[in-house]
């Protein structure tokens, strides 16, 4: 599976209050620091498997806990509307 | 003092429809008063410069201004989320394309009923519901996402259900239900809109029902009137804390119909910035946190939840903008909306013309 963001929906740095937030029609959310990790990952070309890698690379952590976490969060940012599969 | 999270950019008072709540101020501001582009684009990057994540482009009608795409690009470039709020008649696939180019992000699209012959009796322009429903096509064959905005009210309640159908034939990923809010020329028409308690129960049972059997496919955003409620509705998070318009002029506004108010005078962006108006001004100091707030509001345990309500609303039918939104049950001026609602039942709108 290759997320990436739906319609209307993207990642925006809030300079005035210092933190990443999601934009998307009528909403805003700030994510937390999983799925910003896993956010400023999705550009439509990484599947969630190099998603993975990347994490697993950058937190220096075991490959099959990071690959949990993601899954479970790439399936609730679908769940919310802020990505598609 | 927070920072903005969304500016509303009224581009013009021109449109093509009549409207009989449009929110637009009774007096309108003629098409030779409005901003330019280039001050338009001098607004957004001042907006996104005092925290502004996000601009409404409303009107009137924002496709009315010839320089609408270059105005789309502006705001794209100034770093904000873009949402272009339009009744549609205006649209075309090649200025669709043009504004998602210009880096477009969100349409609202708003229809007044469900059937054409009502939708086009309120909004006062034949031929307007199969120019949506074009309009709508584009938007999704421009990859867009679209919310449908329907403003409800005693002569189209009946239709909701059918409004619910409008909105997944037309492909909205999210329905926008709101009740008429009385002020401006709505309050003009108040008789012939405000609707009984029975339409309302049954409009809240339809949007219900709807939501729970459209999960997934269709969201739907419900804003409740509060002439038949207890408690006021509550004012954008407060009189000047999230939220800031620029009217077609250039006036800075602490809400849409701020200028509604009598008595107020509002900073304008050819001679203010906008960070010296939202921290500075007279016309945003004047209502924000509860420090101004007389009794009942005053030290009420929801103070800081409805901030007292509208200021406009309490303008408009006591004449103190200061005072108790009347939709407070606490409000000494309570009854009046029990009496606004004992009178109601005219049939016919009164019309502006404009031009
Ligand atoms: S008294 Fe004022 S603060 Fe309290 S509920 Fe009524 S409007 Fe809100
Ligand atoms: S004063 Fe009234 S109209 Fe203005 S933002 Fe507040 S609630 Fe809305």
């Amino acid at each position: 599976m290759t997320p990436r963001f739906a319609p209307g929906v993207r990642l925006h740095h809030d300079r005035a209050r210092a933190r990443w937030i999601v934009l998307a029609p009528e909403r805003m959310f700030v994510p937390d620091d999983t799925a910003l990790a896993i956010l400023r990952l999705v550009d439509g070309v990484r599947d969630v498997d190099a998603i993975v890698d990347d994490l697993a690379q950058q937190y220096a952590a075991p490959r099959d806990v990071i690959a949990t976490d993601v899954r479970a969060m790439v399936e609730d940012l679908v769940a919310r509307g802020a990505l598609t599969g | 003092m927070k920072p903005p999270l969304a500016l509303l950019a009224e581009l013009t008072h021109r449109c093509p429809l009549r409207c009989p709540y449009c929110s637009n101020p009774v007096a309108l501001t003629r098409g030779s008063a409005e901003l330019t582009t280039q001050e338009w684009a001098r607004v957004f990057d001042e907006a996104a410069a005092i925290g502004c994540l996000q601009v409404h482009l409303s009107g009137g009608e924002p496709t009315a201004r010839r320089d609408i795409v270059e105005i789309v690009g502006a705001a794209h470039a100034a770093g904000l989320y873009t949402n272009l709020i339009t009744a549609g008649v205006l649209l075309d696939a090649a200025l669709l394309g043009r504004l998602k180019a210009a880096g477009l992000d969100h349409v609202q699209l708003s229809v007044q009923d469900a059937d054409p012959a009502g939708a086009e009796r309120i909004g006062g322009m034949k031929g307007a519901q199969e120019r949506k429903e074009s309009a709508a096509r584009f938007v999704r064959e421009a990859g867009l996402p679209l919310t449908l905005n329907a403003v409800v009210h005693r002569q189209n309640l009946s239709s909701l259900p059918r409004l619910v159908d409008i909105a997944l034939a037309w492909g909205a990923a999210r329905l926008e239900v709101a009740h008429v809010q009385y002020y401006g020329w709505a309050l003009r028409n108040r008789d012939a809109l405000l609707p009984t308690r029975a339409q309302l129960d049954e409009a809240t049972r339809v949007v219900i029902a709807a939501r729970e059997a459209l999960r997934g496919r269709l969201v739907i955003d419900y804003v409740v009137p509060d002439y038949h409620a207890a408690r006021p509705k509550a004012c954008m998070g407060g009189w000047g804390s999230a939220f800031l318009a620029v009217s077609p002029s250039g006036n800075v506004l602490p809400c849409h119909a701020a200028e509604s108010i009598d008595g107020l005078v509002f900073p304008n962006v050819r001679d203010t910035s906008l960070r010296a108006a939202w921290e500075d001004s007279a016309a945003f100091n004047r209502f924000r946190g509860t420090d101004w707030m007389p009794a009942p509001c005053r030290g009420c345990a929801h103070a800081e939840r409805d901030w007292g309500g509208c200021r406009c609303q309490a303008f408009a039918l006591t004449g103190d903008a200061a005072a108790t939104d009347p939709a407070c049950a606490l409000s000494p001026h309570h009854g009046l909306l029990a009496e606004a609602i004992a009178e109601a039942g005219a049939t016919t709108f009164r019309y502006r013309e404009f031009g």
